[in-house]
């Protein structure tokens, strides 16, 4: 017996046990500090500069808002408040004191000391049931975006048709594809050859010989029309965005999810009618010439408005302008816009026009050469007013110019804004002229909003039941097993910090209502396995082997049991993180890091407390 | 503190034909109910529009009705949701078109007049997607369900696999009956709840599958029903302790959980019933039944010689 103690650990693994619990513990922390309101600053570009913090900081001494603390992280700029009427208050400031740019949204801020955000820690992700919010689930209109295409197709076939001189053809469109109908079998061989040097890698051709002429069927190829769905997600997805950052929400969810749809979450969002009005309506763009002969400023000042002008703002320098009231086009002829460069290496975006949006604008522009035109964007922000101290969010159609630009020649079907600034100017640009490009319709297919109170209500009941059931699950332990109950205890509840720590550790996970009860389960499931254990050195001692051996004999023999328990379980939990959604999986995250944590702990760690106290001694009686 | 004495020794194999006959019953009480009465699905799985409001002050369901009524909101179902102060008010997936999404918009504009609220909760589920929430559930189940079955094949023996899947077949039948039989909403949560049923049960399962496999290694000579019967007793107290634990907590979260995931609680409750029973009386009345033996749980190197020394 003397030569080998059963029952001692060596050092390293009670520093290991330790070391673990000590690391994880510390990450847990940070969820014990209340949060507190804030605001959110960060910049479209993603860089936010120096001089945000400073211009922001002097707009709020001048409105004379108290600034509790100040955080930079991530390009983004996180100031507390003490409370909300403080945090609206420099929110509308904010919106007034930068340009528009940046982006400024209400948020909580974990008020946590600055020693553990330098450590990285963070409070646990809540789920939109616990903090409030609105969820969407948008369904792109593929088929229509897909019309859309083989509709411009359609005109400009016929368009590059006539150009190549060809006669007495007819193009009709059909469903998802073009039929260009032919007299003779010389047309359309000539047709097919110069269609297929325009189109090749975008359409397929078939030629069907009918009773009444020679037809040629054009239909999108595969490839082309993955792209085209895809660009009208894309489109969908950067509109939203817009709108969103107007929003003014704090750390929203805009991802594509499947092949057709798109998942919109806002946290904090009470008013859903608005966000659905807003999710809901489409940006457009218009070209319009600018009317040189007039001073915006002057109009301005005076209110005087030259006839057949109208009076805009430019959207980053806020400076007037006169724009003519007649229209030259529509985002709804915009095909594509890309950000580039130009024959200089300058940054320049290249639009694309549908066929019959082309026939215009190039007789348009031949009339304008060496005259100003203007891009401008039309939009439903949303501004929030603070009404009697409720916060409440309107929505305002605000028309902006985003872009002036000299004609130098005709424009057709394709042709490049340049004069810009930097690369970033021109990937702006493509991007509201995209936004703004007549998109695909949207449907809401899915919605789930939880209101503020309901989710501190949730909150509140979850803390309630997991403590209650801790509770409970102490004593009936602790008056079962005696001391080894006591160890059990303790290992669960080392065994929340761990689950809690973890969570707020990995940085996807998020805790859900589902996901309480998830780790109310695993209070629950968790003693199990200290259960067996403890039930198997009972067992041992009955059947008269020595203390020393009984605690060997019911760990070593009750750990293939638990392991086989635990992996099927783990199993389930698996399945359900795969296949659930939203809620359910926040269940399936803290399902599987419960089983894992109470492994770890019910395993080593009443191991190590039952060995410090029985290892020891000679031969003692076991409180189990 | 000891629930049960040191020695237990129950009979669990020859009560078999009576938990048997129990076992059928209620797998027909609960088929005939699915079937007779359905399932209340949530509006998860139908589709469909959900509104919780909270009132300021307790409210009469006539006064909603009457307000949805004058809007034309007449196949509303409006029932109060916890409190009197709570209303829930569930719709039917819209006709036309464009009014899928906005229902509940206009659901919140009729009872403006009726008192001050707050809403709570929305929930606007597609038809779409709720046949794909449908599917998918079923999918996930069927998945949890043959990945366990590889799992304890390879880890035990084909046998014990089957067993422990006729209990848990045997579970979600019973569970989702129950849920038939008393028509409790069934939604996504529920089938969450359903899933952990099945860990938690096959948990229950394989600790006794555990403690007969190593029975039968180690006990010479014994019938197979004798060997199962000591496995059991042996892990007893275990099955009691674990079960009661669990019970508790989760009595602890359908009393202070809230309304949201009283089926939740409900379900995983009747599961973990269920699942102790089944893993006594049907995963291991089935083993017996599929005839297991000592020679079938032999480790490998010595397939060719037992331990009593007998050659095979």
């Amino acid at each position: 017996m003397s030569a080998a103690p059963l029952n001692q650990y060596p050092l390293w693994k009670h520093l290991l046990i330790l070391g673990v619990i000590v690391f994880v513990g510390l990450y847990s922390l940070p969820n014990l500090y209340p949060s507190m309101p804030a605001i959110q600053v960060s910049h479209e570009s993603g860089e936010l500069d120096t001089a945000t913090s400073p211009t922001l900081r002097q707009a709020l001494r001048d409105e004379g808002i108290p600034v509790q603390s100040e955080d930079h992280a991530d390009n983004r700029l996180l100031l507390r408040f003490a409370d909300t009427e403080q945090q609206l208050q420099a929110f509308e400031t904010g919106k007034q004191a930068l340009d528009g740019r940046h982006v400024v949204a209400l948020n909580l801020a974990s008020s946590m000391p600055g020693w553990l955000r330098s450590i990285g820690a963070s409070p646990m992700n809540l789920g939109l049931d616990l903090r409030g919010g609105v969820h969407f689930l948008l369904q792109v209109d593929m088929k229509a975006a897909g019309e859309k295409a083989i509709n411009n197709y359609a005109a400009s076939i016929r368009t590059n048709l006539r150009e190549a001189k060809l006669r007495r053809f007819s193009v009709t469109q059909t469903g998802d594809e073009v039929n260009v109908r032919f007299r003779d079998e010389a047309s359309r061989t000539a047709a097919l050859e110069t269609l297929r040097e325009e189109y090749g890698n975008e359409l397929d051709f078939a030629e069907v010989d009918g009773s009444n002429g020679f037809l040629l069927v054009a239909t999108i190829n595969e490839e082309t029309l993955r792209e085209t769905q895809s660009l009208a997600i894309q489109q969908n997805i950067q509109t939203l965005r817009n709108r969103v950052n107007e929003l003014g929400v704090a750390e929203p969810v805009i991802q594509q999810q499947g092949a057709e749809r798109i998942v919109v979450q806002l946290p904090g969002v009470q008013d859903t009618a608005q966000a659905k009005e807003i999710l809901g309506a489409t940006a457009t763009v218009e070209f319009r010439m600018v009317n040189e002969q007039a001073d915006p400023f002057e109009a301005e000042e005076t209110g005087r408005i030259p006839t057949g002008s109208i009076l805009y703002r430019e959207r980053d320098s806020k400076n007037p302008i006169l724009l003519k009231r007649d229209v030259m086009l529509t985002g709804d002829s915009i095909i594509n816009a890309n950000s580039g460069f130009d024959e200089n290496g300058l940054p320049a975006v290249i639009i694309t026009l549908d066929g019959k949006g082309a026939a215009r604008f190039s007789k348009v522009t031949a009339e304008n050469i060496k005259k100003l035109m203007a891009v401008v964007f039309i939009d439903n922000k949303t501004v929030i007013i603070n009404q009697d101290g409720v916060q409440r969010r309107k929505t305002v159609t605000s028309e902006e110019v985003v872009s002036v630009a000299r004609i130098q020649e005709q424009l057709g079907k394709r042709f490049q804004i340049e004069g810009l600034d930097s690369t970033y100017e021109s990937l702006k640009l493509a991007l509201l002229l995209r936004a703004g490009a007549l998109a695909a319709p949207v449907e809401i297919v899915e919605e789930r909003t939880v209101g503020p109170s309901l989710g501190q209500q949730n909150i509140d009941l979850g803390k309630k039941s997991i403590i209650i059931g801790f509770i409970l699950v102490m004593i009936f332990m602790a008056l079962y097993y005696r001391l080894f109950g006591i160890a059990a205890d303790l290992a669960l509840a080392v065994n929340l910090v761990l689950i809690i720590g973890i969570m707020s550790l990995i940085p996807g996970a998020t805790l859900t209502l589902p996901g309480i009860a998830g780790i109310v389960l695993t209070v629950g499931m968790a003693v199990d396995a200290n259960v067996l254990i403890f039930e198997r050195i009972r067992e041992e001692l009955r059947n008269g082997n020595s203390p020393q051996a009984s605690i060997h004999a019911g760990y070593s023999k009750a750990l293939s049991t638990i392991a086989d328990a635990n992996v099927t379980t783990l199993i389930a939990a698996i399945v359900l993180f795969v296949f659930g959604t939203g809620p359910i999986k926040g269940f399936a995250v803290t399902l599987s890091i419960g089983i894992v944590c109470s492994m770890f702990t019910a395993i080593m760690g009443t191991r190590a407390l039952v060995n410090l106290y029985y290892g020891t001694k000679k031969s003692p009686t076991l409180a189990v | 503190m000891q629930l049960l004495k040191d020695k237990l020794n129950i009979d669990f194999m020859g009560k078999r034909k009576l938990a048997m006959i129990l076992s059928s019953v209620f797998i027909v009480i609960s088929i005939v109910a699915m079937l007779a009465r359905g399932l209340n699905l949530g509006i998860d799985f139908t589709g469909g529009t959900l509104v919780e409001v909270g009132y300021t002050e307790p409210v009469r369901l006539e006064t909603v009705r009457g307000a949805l009524s004058a809007s034309g909101l007449d196949d509303a179902i409006v029932q109060h949701f916890g409190a009197t102060r709570d209303v829930l008010i569930r719709l039917p997936v819209a006709e036309s078109d464009q009014d899928k999404a906005s229902l509940s918009n206009k659901v919140i504009r009729a009872l403006g007049p009726t008192g001050s609220l707050e809403v709570r909760r929305v929930e606007f589920v597609g038809p779409q997607v709720g046949g794909e929430l449908r599917d998918k559930g079923g999918l996930a189940m069927l998945y949890a369900l043959i990945g366990i079955l590889v799992y304890v094949a390879l880890r035990f023996e084909w046998r014990f696999s089957l067993g422990s899947v006729a209990a848990l077949v045997h579970d979600v039948v019973l569970v989702v009956g129950f849920f038939a039989l008393t028509q409790t909403e069934f939604d996504l949560t529920v089938l969450a709840a359903l899933l952990a049923v099945i860990g938690y049960s096959l948990n229950d399962t394989i600790v006794v599958f555990d403690r007969i496999r190593e029975n039968f290694r180690q006990i010479r000579k014994a019938a197979s029903e004798n060997v199962i019967n000591t496995s059991i007793n042996q892990t007893f107290s275990r099955t009691l302790m674990t079960s009661l634990t669990t019970l508790l907590v989760l009595t602890a979260l359908f009393l202070f959980g809230g309304e949201v995931i009283h089926a939740f609680s409900i379900a995983l409750i009747v599961g973990v019933l269920v699942g102790t029973y089944s893993s006594i009386f049907v995963a291991s009345t089935s083993l017996l039944a599929l005839k297991v033996s000592k020679e079938d749980l032999m480790p490998v190197e010595n397939t060719n010689r037992n331990d009593d020394g007998s050659q095979v």
